[in-house]
């Protein structure tokens, strides 16, 4: 910003008008994405007497609580695979979505301050939320190469599609979130409703079974939701064979994904300069 | 090239005030049902006119039309709520303006205030580099000028403690540290000089002083019209939204004083009091050394404060007592002199009478100066009075010979003439 890059730009500011320096002003402020990102993480773990070891205990108690009610209470089958290693590896993408999307529902009301006192593009703020849900995500990702290990169970080739499906999961706390977090500038109804989705979220989603035992007349209609193609192919990468994937169920959540983050962004888009009258 | 770097056109921002007219909600039960009656409402968008709040439309701002030119330093005033603060957030693109366009050249720093986004789990040093990163500074930039704005701050020794622990001297100095190490094209401020301490404070005007003398833009609000004057070259007087008075800043402030004086209302019939009333000051007179009824007093000589009154019987039958308050053009509180301070009892009142302020020699220099009165039923912390009128009217002080030498202090110096003489004594 301080470079001669913008001497001679000039703004034009004026009712409903969208900005065509907006996606520039984005680029230019991406250094506040990373300060932003960074200040939650750090923030997070700072006043905590154990510290960043919560990072690794979360994952961990929440794989145990779940392992210990599906496979040893409700005895549901996991095939060829350890019990705790099918339900971490379906854990790790739902808490990276769980804990974005909580986050980023509540990212704008959390920054009001910020918000109401200086200019920015406000996309970066449920960006940078989702951003710094990644720190987790990486330490839980150890816990599971770890336990991996520990059953002697190794990954094959299909690891290198497990980026494609971290940013699956990444688009889908981003995208809700863009939407629960704009409308909650507005009502903080929202900030109440999204907990209670998120709880329900786990058990219609895969995560402390496998898709497999939904049977196949509900499979369509239980592949609505989107972090059903997320988590089954996830698991799928870091699996193999012994996950089968259904192909219908990712490209659903593909289309389905885009098109919230899509209608996210415009929704965002559409009501970020009128936050600071309402926050 | 273009001449104004800010050009702002019809500008308005309309914001609906809500009423919520129901009665509250006696249980819970009816209150979860009326929450979920207007949630449904709301989300369905229906005008139901039961559980639909009122809302009334009201103008932050109207009509609204400015230029300023390239390196001007551009002060806007006006009294509380005439929309200072709207017009700096559609400037700074907080929010939109309802009508009109504003267009800017050059790169725009906004400080609505200072250290916004600071953290106080974070240290110094972090906060520096994400409150940079907020006001729109490269963190290269930051690295730079890092050593400048410590020093700056004068926090070298806690750098790298959590801001938590900071003392809120420490706090608003690294607040503004970094902000004054902005260097935008236009620079929008406001009331940030309403941190830290009066040396501080200087700090902060000379670096205003300096940014404007480098040929930025400046625009500047603030309550602080000594401020004004001295930082500002031009003078934008806002009132209701409005632009009232666009001009040099001396004649912004001039119409802004004016606009705050009473008008030429009789003080019987001034609207603006306050207090019960038992006792009502009907008119007051300025008497000079000789006993005449004057307009004006001189510096140096005797004059006399008349408040004539009229009193109920419901005035108190206590210690009545009467002050009289004297603020300097700008606001600034100079006199307070109350009867409470000579201990002077007046005494059951009569229905018609007057307070007499004896002042022997008028310690002003040539001015006009709004007073205050109050007659209040005892001296006491709580404000109770029989009668109140904030800037009553006028004191407007005349050249006299303070000294019996013809000399005074020059206005841009003193405000008070002191009663004090010089002398060499060999030691």
């Amino acid at each position: 910003m301080h470079a001669n890059e913008l001497e001679h730009s000039e703004v034009v500011i004026e009712a409903g008008r969208s900005q065509a320096q907006y996606w520039r002003d984005l680029w230019r402020y991406r250094e506040l994405l990373y300060f932003l990102s960074r200040r939650d993480v750090v923030v997070r773990y700072k006043q905590a007497v154990i510290g960043a070891a919560w990072a690794v205990l979360r994952p961990t108690l929440t794989m145990l609580v779940l392992t210990l009610v599906f496979s040893y209470f409700a005895r549901i089958p996991s095939g060829a695979i350890p019990y705790p290693i099918l339900v971490l590896a379906g854990l790790l993408p739902w808490q990276l979505f769980q804990g974005s999307l909580a986050a980023t529902s509540s990212s704008l009301v959390a920054n009001s301050q910020l918000i109401s006192k200086v200019y920015f593009p406000r996309l970066l703020v449920p960006m940078s939320v989702v951003l710094a849900g990644l720190a987790d995500f990486a330490v839980s990702l150890i816990v599971l190469g770890i336990l991996m290990l520990w059953y002697g169970f190794h990954p094959g080739p299909e690891i290198l599609c497990l980026p494609l499906f971290l940013v699956l999961a990444l688009l889908a706390a981003f995208g809700s979130g863009l939407w629960f977090g704009a409308l909650a500038v507005k009502y903080r109804d929202v900030t109440h409703i999204v907990p209670v989705l998120l709880q329900v979220g786990l058990y219609v989603s895969p995560v402390g079974y496998s898709a497999q035992i939904v049977p196949e007349r509900f499979r369509l209609l239980y592949s609505l939701n989107p972090m059903v193609g997320v988590i089954e192919g996830f698991r799928w990468t870091l699996l193999g064979g012994h996950a089968a994937p259904d192909w219908r169920a990712m490209l659903l959540a593909t289309v389905l994904i885009g098109i919230l983050t899509l209608s996210g962004i415009w929704y965002f888009r559409k009501t970020e300069r009128r936050f600071a009258d309402y926050i | 090239m273009i001449d104004h770097v800010i050009k702002a056109e019809n500008l308005g921002k309309k914001y609906a005030i809500a009423h919520q007219m129901k009665a509250a909600p006696a249980t819970l039960r009816e209150a979860l049902a009326r929450g979920g009656a207007n949630l449904w409402n709301r989300l369905s968008g229906r005008r139901d006119s039961a559980a639909k709040p009122s809302y009334e439309e009201f103008w932050a701002l109207r009509d609204v039309s400015f230029e300023v030119r390239r390196g001007e330093v551009l002060g806007i005033i006006g009294p509380n709520g005439a929309g200072k603060s709207t017009l700096l957030k559609l400037l700074s693109r907080i929010t939109e303006p309802t009508t009109g366009r504003i267009t800017l050249q050059g790169r725009i720093a906004s400080l609505l205030e200072v250290g916004t986004g600071f953290h106080p789990e974070l240290t110094g040093r972090e906060n520096i580099f994400l409150n940079g990163a907020i006001l729109g500074m490269p963190a290269s930039y930051i690295r730079r000028k890092f050593d400048e704005i410590v020093d700056f701050a004068d926090i070298e020794r806690f750098l790298d403690t959590p801001l938590k622990h900071y003392s809120s001297g420490m706090y608003a100095r690294l607040a503004f540290a970094v902000a004054a190490h902005l260097e935008p094209d236009i620079l929008i401020v406001d009331e940030v000089l309403a941190v830290g301490d009066a040396k501080f404070q200087r700090k902060c005007l000379g670096r205003m002083d300096k940014v404007a003398g480098e040929g930025r833009t400046v625009l500047f609000v603030s309550h602080n019209l000594q401020a004004v004057e001295s930082v500002c070259r031009r003078g934008l007087v806002l009132g209701h939204g409005r632009v009232c008075f666009n001009g040099t800043q001396l004649e912004a402030l001039d119409f802004y004083l004016k606009g705050m004086e009473p008008a030429d209302i009789r003080l019987e019939d001034r609207t603006d009091r306050l207090g019960d009333g038992s006792v009502r000051v009907t008119s007051i007179e300025l008497r000079n050394a000789r006993g005449e009824s004057v307009e004006c007093v001189r510096t140096g000589e005797s004059a006399e404060v008349r408040l004539y009154f009229h009193s109920t019987p419901e005035a108190p039958k206590s210690e009545i007592v009467v002050a009289l308050n004297v603020r300097s053009a700008y606001d600034f509180p100079l006199f307070l002199h109350s009867s409470r301070f000579s201990r002077t009892a007046f005494g059951p009142l009569p229905k018609n009478g007057c307070f007499v302020c004896t002042i022997p020699r008028v310690p002003l220099v040539p001015g006009r100066y709004p007073v205050t009165y109050s007659v209040m039923p005892s001296w006491g912390r709580k404000a109770e009075y029989c009668d109140y009128i904030r800037h009553a009217f006028e004191l407007e002080v005349r050249h006299g010979d303070y000294y019996g030498t013809g000399e005074l202090p020059l206005s841009t110096h003193a405000v008070a003439v002191l009663d004090a003489s010089w002398s060499l004594e060999k030691t």
